[in-house]
């Protein structure tokens, strides 16, 4: 058994990499898949909140880069899906405590007995990207349907076709399909219009998100919500498994289909 | 029909303006080349074509454009009227 190793990276900050991470892990293992999320932000550690796993670090992963403990013991099980684990950031250090060399060194040990790495990366295009995508399989870019959003991930996306990482894929993330519906929000087809990359998941904007991340419980650890379904969607494309897309922008809900009928009316 | 003309339902297209604006500053960020290089560029041009020929550097237009993936440097430049160029060798 090899274990993938997928990088979630955005160049913008803010956009849902850690989100992403988090829900596409819980999404993974909860499918009995194994697999390791690994905070590569050093410095600005967050994935374990949102994964709801603070209260129980111990080492980290510069602890582990650095000798002082073994990759294991840095390794944080999440209890209620026995197969899913943390390796979290550091938080009083910097990205230089980590080579790229590194990461591939420590991500390499990983493979035998996991299905599964999954590598947040920090924000921005310098050597914490760098170290993120240096072990990579497979890069996900993930964006928001806005303009300074989508040209960064375009950005991203020519640095990792550079660094022989590519072709990438695409995750569009708190789109609002009413938004796209009347057209003020950028839709999934404008969005690849642009970037010319294959999609791997649509995320709508969803509260649920917010109230998960207050009591950190992955949104993807419940499938009672659209964010959470989008990420077990993402999970399962991952795996090849061939999932339609939803129709975030075209589709249905009351009020599209109310004014769509109006316009009708109008029209004739 | 006017409620829903005026909350703006079916004809806001500021998605319209985003893909646009989108699309115009990726061509120069893909070519490494901002707007304002480019009109140094076009100086630079309008100066060596300008030793060779009469041009009307006024009405000359730089620009990159995108075909599928291939981006390209359209230069439109265009003469002087044929009578002043022939005025001004003579």
């Amino acid at each position: 058994m090899s274990a993938t190793i997928v990088t979630i990276t955005s160049g913008k900050g803010g956009v849902g990499k850690t989100t992403a991470t988090a829900n596409i892990g819980v999404a993974l293992a909860s499918t009995g898949e194994r697999v390791v999320c690994i905070d590569a932000d050093i410095g600005l550690r967050n994935l374990d909140v949102i994964m709801g796993l603070e209260n129980r670090i111990v080492y980290d992963f510069v602890d582990v880069v650095e000798g002082r403990c073994k990759l294991r013991q840095a390794m944080i099980r999440d209890k209620r899906l026995n197969t899913l684990f943390l390796i979290p950031a550091a938080q009083t250090r910097d990205k230089t405590a980590v080579s790229p060399q590194d990461m591939v060194r420590l991500t390499d040990e990983l493979r035998q007995e996991y299905d599964w790495v999954l590598i947040d990366s920090p924000a921005g295009i310098e050597r914490g990207f760098r170290n993120a995508i240096a072990p990579a399989d497979q890069v996900l870019i993930i964006t928001n349907p806005e303009v300074s959003a989508v040209r960064d991930a375009d950005r991203i996306i020519g640095l990792i076709e550079a660094e022989e990482k590519g072709p990438g894929k695409l995750i569009l993330n708190r789109v609002k399909p009413e938004m796209v519906r009347r057209g003020d929000m950028l839709g999934t087809e404008d969005v690849l219009d642009v970037l010319a990359i294959e999609l791997i998941g649509i995320v709508p904007e969803d509260e649920s998100v917010i109230v998960a991340t207050n009591q950190g419980i992955p949104v993807a650890m419940e499938t009672n919500n659209k964010a959470g379904r989008a990420f077990h969607n993402i999970a399962r494309r991952l795996k090849g498994e061939e999932v339609p897309f939803a129709d975030l922008g075209g589709g249905d809900g009351f009020f599209g289909r109310i004014s769509r009928m109006m316009r009708a009316g109008g029209e004739s | 029909m006017k409620f829903f003309q005026k909350a703006g339902i079916g004809r806001s297209r500021s998605a319209k303006s985003a893909k646009e604006r989108l699309q115009l500053v990726l061509i120069h960020d893909r070519a490494g080349i901002s707007p304002g290089k480019l009109d140094t560029l076009k100086d630079d041009l309008i100066n060596v074509i300008s030793r060779h020929i009469e041009i009307e550097s006024d009405a000359v237009e730089i620009t990159l454009t995108k075909e599928r993936d291939q981006h390209r440097l359209v230069a439109d430049i265009p003469l002087a009227p044929a009578r002043k160029r022939r005025h001004s060798t003579s």
